[in-house]
């Protein structure tokens, strides 16, 4: 069993916990998602351009980059979180350009070194997966994809085709960190992603409070948060590793206790 | 590479001055293929919340193109309301100063399709117009726009008021400061104007935000993309709707000289008043296509806007293309002293156009712009726009080159009304 698909096979949905590398101690940071119980660690590639987030996650990148973060970093982070944690799946989220600045094989390759289990690239559709998905598939890891309320029932197939890991359902047709979905419209979403693939589902985009994350958790295979902990970051600097494990172990404990 | 093998026949065939099509493509004017690639460039690289959206636009696209009503409808706003065609003028004076400098025999007549002359003063109205009335076939109630110098937001500002459709444009902080005139003008023409502080808080920057409201909005909002560039189908549309520029431009040149012209030249930001002009000769192999990007305070340095020729094929804003970028890919601010060619990327029909050797590219810096701008002024008593300043700067080096039966087309794409606070500032004096 790979370590994604160990991650998706408890009893409890899987908690996945984002942060931007580079963005403060993130080494502490991670190891304090990891101590308050985060299932999968998804780990954001900055990007000068983040087209797709909202401000929190933006800000983020922001200071990541102003900190003068390198792609080279953001590997060494991985590969020292992998020597850390041999068992938890580490995802890195992120956008096409420094993905395929060098080639997408030679990110492929360098992201297998590091001990990356799978790759979300927010700007590589399943129309332009040459781009980066061969490259993936070809070194073992997976490439996760999402899905979206815009994503129909036509073109869910051609979303999953190639993809594996986790499908991740973007719940609202937004940025990240703003509007949260109502839970009815989740239920309904996740039984029809569910019906069309046997990967797990794991629901994000405006998750904030354990509460919501246990109503998800009621549906899903997991559940992302990513803004509230960059949020804490931003506020907390060295001092964020006792805030993240404390928001972690509230999450980790609502999703458990449905 | 093919595009290689084809730059160096085209070089070693200069001297007879005839484009070998061995081993090219058949036609320059068939791309994209259907998947919105121009050879590498192009695509569709945008989050999946967006893909059904544009794989909607370009099927209400293609059905828009198949209707005589909906290009009847263009046409008669092109005459009645922006005023087209725009003349084709032959600028004798120009021509005449630039002659003072050559060889005898020598100094090609200028010529200038004039889109200044459009209704708000430059080619961006061409495609707002071309794309509202598509905003308004798909049923859409809202219309968003990116803007750098404020051209394009004015001229979406502008169709947004005539027909009755509520407008947010976003324009980087630091452009709404240094644009004040074209903010206030996008107020009388009711539109929002949100100041983007994001990033560098410039032309990308606003085009990032203008996707996230997208994104947001997907149901009755449509993104009026102001270039040649972001997800397919927008750079061939809007090349498309641009292409009037050419089609015009052709048909007023043979009636005016008997003949096609033997180069064309057109500034590059984005591109579009570029493939606008030279599309529709793309297929006329005696016609020679030179694009003229921003070489800011010069191409050894940092300081440019000249992607094609000082940067690196990357994927941004939906497409993949040539971009100003570090080596780890992120993406690089670029300097102009021309805010509308002030863009870290480029459309990606340019990018293939280049690699294919079809149209040679260049690059003139803010003085020579600076230079260009003052000539035009002084001899022809029109005061252009600073981004085809950058092109007259490479007229004034090129026609002296060219035999005096040669003809230059040059597209003339905006007026200078909203830069005489720049150059002013540049040339030290005070208003």
């Amino acid at each position: 069993m790979t370590r994604l698909q160990n991650a998706f096979s408890k009893p409890h949905a899987a908690f996945v916990a984002f942060i931007t590398a580079g963005d403060g101690d993130t080494a502490a940071n991670l190891d304090a998602l990891v101590e308050g119980g985060a299932d999968v660690i998804e780990l954001g590639m900055p990007f000068t351009d983040p087209m797709a987030d909202g401000p929190a996650i933006q800000a983020a990148n922001l200071r990541s980059l102003g900190a003068g973060t390198t792609t080279a970093d953001v590997l060494q982070i991985a590969y020292d979180f992998r020597t850390r944690h041999p068992d938890v799946p580490l995802v890195l989220m992120g956008y096409a350009n420094p993905m395929i600045r060098r080639g997408p094989e030679w990110f492929a390759e360098a992201a297998k070194n590091s001990g990356v289990d799978g790759v979300i690239c927010v700007d590589i559709p399943p129309e332009e997966d040459d781009a980066l998905g061969p490259a993936l598939r070809a070194e073992g890891i997976s490439p996760i994809r999402l899905a979206t309320p815009t994503t129909d029932a036509k073109r869910l197939p051609q979303v999953l085709e190639g993809s594996s890991g986790f499908l991740y359902y973007v719940s609202v047709a937004g940025v990240t960190g703003l509007q949260q979905a109502a839970a009815g419209s989740i239920e309904e979403a996740v039984a029809a992603l569910k019906a069309a693939t046997d990967l797990p589902v794991a629901v994000g985009f405006g998750v904030r409070e354990p509460a919501q994350a246990a109503a998800i958790a009621k549906h899903a295979d997991g559940v992302v948060v990513g803004s509230a902990f960059v949020d804490l970051v931003g506020e907390h600097g060295a001092k964020a590793p006792a805030k993240l494990k404390e928001l972690t172990a509230a999450m980790v404990d609502a999703i458990k206790a449905v | 590479m093919a595009g290689l093998e084809a730059e160096t026949r085209l070089r070693h065939a200069q001297p007879e001055r005839i484009f070998v099509l061995n081993d090219l493509p058949n036609t320059f004017r068939n791309q994209p293929d259907e998947r919105g690639h121009f050879g590498d460039f192009g695509g569709r690289y945008v989050a999946e919340t967006l893909m059904p959206l544009i794989l909607e636009l370009e099927r209400e696209y293609r059905a828009a193109q198949q209707d005589p009503a909906f290009q009847a409808e263009f046409d008669g706003l092109m005459e009645h309301y922006v005023g087209r065609p725009s003349p084709m003028y032959y600028a004798e004076r120009l021509t005449e100063e630039l002659r003072k400098d050559a060889e005898p025999g020598m100094g090609a007549q200028v010529w200038f399709k004039r889109d200044e002359l459009n209704h708000t003063g430059a080619h961006k109205i061409n495609n707002c117009i071309g794309q509202i009335l598509l905003a308004i076939r798909m049923g859409k109630t809202r219309i968003i726009a990116e803007t750098g110098a404020g051209q394009h937001g004015v001229a979406t500002a502008t169709v947004c008021a005539r027909f009755g459709l509520p407008c947010v444009i976003y324009m980087g902080a630091e452009d709404v400061a240094r644009q004040s005139p074209n903010v206030f003008r996008m107020k009388l023409l009711g539109a929002q104007v949100i100041p983007v502080t994001s990033g560098g808080a410039t032309l990308k920057d606003a085009m990032n935000e203008g996707l996230r409201d997208w994104v947001a909005n997907v149901h009755d909002t449509f993104y009026i993309i102001g270039t040649a560039a972001g997800p397919h189908p927008y750079p061939e549309m809007v090349r498309n709707f641009q292409s009037v520029i050419g089609t015009e431009a052709r048909a007023q040149l043979l009636s005016r000289t008997g003949r096609l012209p033997d180069l064309l030249i057109a500034c590059i930001g984005g591109g579009s008043n570029a493939l606008g002009l030279f599309h529709p000769f793309l297929d006329d192999p005696e016609v020679k296509m030179l694009g003229v990007e921003a070489a800011g305070h010069g191409l050894d340095g940092d300081e440019h806007a000249a992607s094609l020729l000082g940067g690196a094929p990357g994927v941004l804003h939906g497409n993949k293309t040539y971009l100003l970028q570090d080596e780890d890919g992120q993406i690089t601010e670029g300097h102009s002293i021309s805010a509308g060619l002030d863009y870290p990327g480029i459309g990606p029909e340019h990018a293939w156009l280049k690699d294919t050797g079809r149209v040679e590219y260049t690059a003139v810096t803010d003085d020579e712009a600076l230079e260009g701008f003052q000539l035009l002024c002084r001899t022809e008593g029109i005061i252009p726009a600073l981004e085809p300043s950058h092109a007259l700067a490479a007229v004034a080096k090129r026609a002296p080159q060219m035999r005096e039966d040669e003809i230059i087309c040059m597209n003339l794409c905006g007026r200078g009304d909203k830069d005489i606070f720049t150059v002013a500032e540049k040339l030290g004096v005070e208003m």
